[in-house]
């Protein structure tokens, strides 16, 4: 029986209780919301190419040690006293040298280990400080809301990287200060993504029925609101990894991740723009790599976002 | 109307002050001694003082703030620059500011246009080429570097001036700093060409990210727009392809783009900071990166200040906009 707003899946409502049996094998046949996003992921084949990407980039840092063909500090003219900076493409360096001399394809894979690491740890600090104030504020409430809220509106007031800037130059140049103000300038992404779902979680009756029988806010966000921001904040920490690491990026190339000579992306980019009138080489490695590794966070997060999001489902 | 305006620009100016007093307090409370980090650690303590003195970093901080705030309403002045042998920051961002505005505008007239129309023509041929171009280059524009672009665009187009607004020893001085209209109302049109030549690819490499963004959400508002019973309704009597589009679709599917376009102004800023670095472009983005490597407070706390009224001017003309543009939104 259909009801006459035609939408089959919440009008249609048995008139008396299926019996036991029905409902095993309607629950049988009815995939569980994990199969389903499974399935929905597993359909999605620039998510595919995302996880692909992402994958080869993880595994690129972990195993720099063993792949790279030098030393991420070892001169080229160690091996070919010819050998001039800034050389193209050869038999022996196959993304040429950089302007200090150093094999670039090397330092590309070294790099991948400091500019990985530096994303990753931006964002956890983004999502523990602005996963905590999102929930406490949509949660209580109250003033704590409203002072959680004003204060990141007013650090919305401000393009992203002079805030990066200013926590940067506040705490001395260097990559814990960058992996902090990039950390930082992602924390409002998080806490008005929790936020939003908190509030949603608060007013359902489950929660309702929790406090009336007396449960500890603390039980509550523990057992009823952790899980349901665990969906969001995946989907928001994915593609926010791709962002940090363009951030990261961006500032070591302003040089304010301190040794400029490091093996890292933003770094080298930063060099190669010295040398950008006698060649394009060493700049296309770190600059490759940046693109495809924040492209696959791209694909990947949001390939989860249409997997993990229920009205995403028979969409598009 | 007229309270809605009123209530938002006293938001907006809220948020500028109370903005501004937390950058100052921020960069006094938090380690770090710019003179340390401007002079050495075998600086002259005496000097250190004199300079102490000289800034008034001796006093309380809330009546050094106070005093910034009076010093600004009454006379304009944010300060004298530590590091550059006391030169006035206001006057140095009168000159850095228009550089940075007229590159923004050169990217949001590439951005915006090619933005919409490459998202208008997602839609409308919509799973075939068109909107394979439109979602390929989205996603490309969000993922590239900025940086990386420009610095691709300084390597491949040799050709093209890569630095500063003019070549260096031009008969011509710019009295605003807006090279480009000010070439035209003094009718130096070999000054134009060679002006826009210089601002050609720092613009195209600026206006990469907003271009993705603008497209994005014009496909997905046509989409949704072009799905509408009253579009359906102009097709069936009978209008022709476009003019459906153009006529009934886009005006509505333009409001959200309205929004998106002025919220760019936050990422191009951002975006200039970088484009500005790879060409060497004489704007507030080259500034606040030089104050920030010399630790130069004063320079710091004058920048955050002019770029928190730009934007949050922005978001207020943006919401003006809005309002403008969707009749729904005036009525109390």
């Amino acid at each position: 029986m259909y009801c006459i707003c035609g939408s089959i899946r919440v009008c249609e409502v048995p008139s008396v209780p299926a019996p036991e049996t029905m409902t095993e094998t309607v629950e049988h046949l009815e995939p569980q919301p994990q199969a389903r996003a499974w399935r929905r992921f597993a359909r999605n084949r620039s998510a595919h190419v995302g996880a692909v990407v992402v994958g080869a980039m993880v595994l690129m840092a972990l195993l720099a040690g063993v792949l790279a063909p030098y030393g991420p500090e070892t001169p080229a003219s160690r091996f070919d006293a010819s050998l001039r900076p800034v050389s193209p493409p050869s038999r022996e360096h196959w993304l040429g040298t950089d302007g200090y001399n150093y094999d670039v394809l090397t330092r590309v894979m070294y790099g991948a280990r400091l500019s990985l690491a530096a994303g990753l740890v931006s964002i956890t600090l983004a999502v523990v400080i602005g996963a905590t104030a999102g929930a406490l504020s949509g949660y209580f409430g109250g003033w704590l809301d409203a002072t959680i809220m004003r204060t990141i509106d007013v650090a919305l007031a401000f393009p992203s990287i002079l805030i990066a800037l200013l926590v940067a130059m506040a705490l001395q140049p260097g990559w814990i200060a960058v992996m902090i103000a990039v950390g930082l300038i992602n924390v409002p992404a998080f806490a008005r993504q929790v936020r939003a779902t908190v509030l949603t979680v608060r007013s359902t009756e489950y929660v309702l029925a929790a406090r009336a029988m007396g449960a500890s806010p603390w039980h509550i966000l523990r057992t009823a609101v952790l899980p349901a921001i665990v969906n969001p904040v995946v989907v928001l920490g994915t593609l926010g990894l791709g962002s940090a690491i363009l951030e990261v990026a961006g500032l070591a190339f302003l040089g304010i991740a301190g040794d400029p000579t490091e093996a890292e992306w933003g770094s080298m980019l930063a060099k190669a723009k010295d040398h950008i009138s006698a060649s394009i080489w060493p700049a296309l490695g770190p600059g490759v790599a940046i693109s495809l590794t924040v492209l696959g966070f791209n694909l990947l997060g949001d390939g989860l976002r249409d997997a993990l999001d229920p009205r995403m489902e028979g969409g598009k | 109307m007229i309270g809605f305006l009123l209530r938002r620009l006293a938001q907006a100016a809220l948020a500028i002050v109370v903005a501004v007093a937390l950058i100052f307090l921020a960069i006094r409370v938090l380690p770090g001694n710019p003179l340390l980090t401007q002079f050495g650690q075998h600086t002259d303590p005496e000097q250190m003082a004199k300079i102490r003195e000289e800034q008034g970093w001796n006093r309380p901080l809330p009546i050094q703030l106070v005093d910034f705030f009076w010093e600004l309403a009454t006379t304009g002045s944010l300060g004298n620059s530590i590091a550059r042998s006391h030169t006035s920051v206001s006057e140095e961002l009168a000159q850095r500011i228009p550089p940075t505005i007229e590159l923004s505008i050169a990217a949001l007239l590439i951005a915006l246009p090619l933005g919409v129309a490459l998202g208008v023509a997602a839609a409308v041929w919509r799973n075939r080429w068109p909107d394979f171009l439109c979602t390929t280059s989205s996603l490309i524009g969000v993922s590239v570097p900025v940086f990386f672009l420009g610095i691709c665009l300084k390597a491949l187009l040799t050709g093209m001036p890569s630095s500063n607004q003019l070549p260096l020893g031009t008969d011509f001085q710019s009295m605003t700093g807006f090279v480009l209209p000010e070439a035209i109302l003094r009718g130096r049109f070999d000054v134009f060409v060679q002006g826009l030549r210089h601002l050609c690819l720092p613009a195209i490499a600026l206006s990469s990210i907003p271009l993705a963004i603008v497209a994005r959400i014009t496909r997905s508002s046509m989409l949704e727009v072009l799905s509408a019973d009253y579009v359906r309704t102009a097709r069936a009597k009978g209008g022709s392809a476009w003019r459906v589009v153009l006529r009934h679709a886009f005006p509505n599917a333009s409001v959200p783009v309205a929004n998106i376009a002025g919220l760019q102004v936050g990422l191009l800023l951002s975006g200039a900071v970088l484009t500005e670095t790879v060409f060497n472009w004489p704007g507030l983005g080259t500034y606040i990166v030089q104050a920030v490597q010399d630790s130069d407070y004063v320079v710091v706390q004058g920048c955050a200040f002019v770029v928190a009224v730009m934007f949050v001017t922005m978001n207020l003309l943006v919401d003006v906009l809005h309002l403008w543009l969707d009749p729904r939104l005036r009525s109390p």
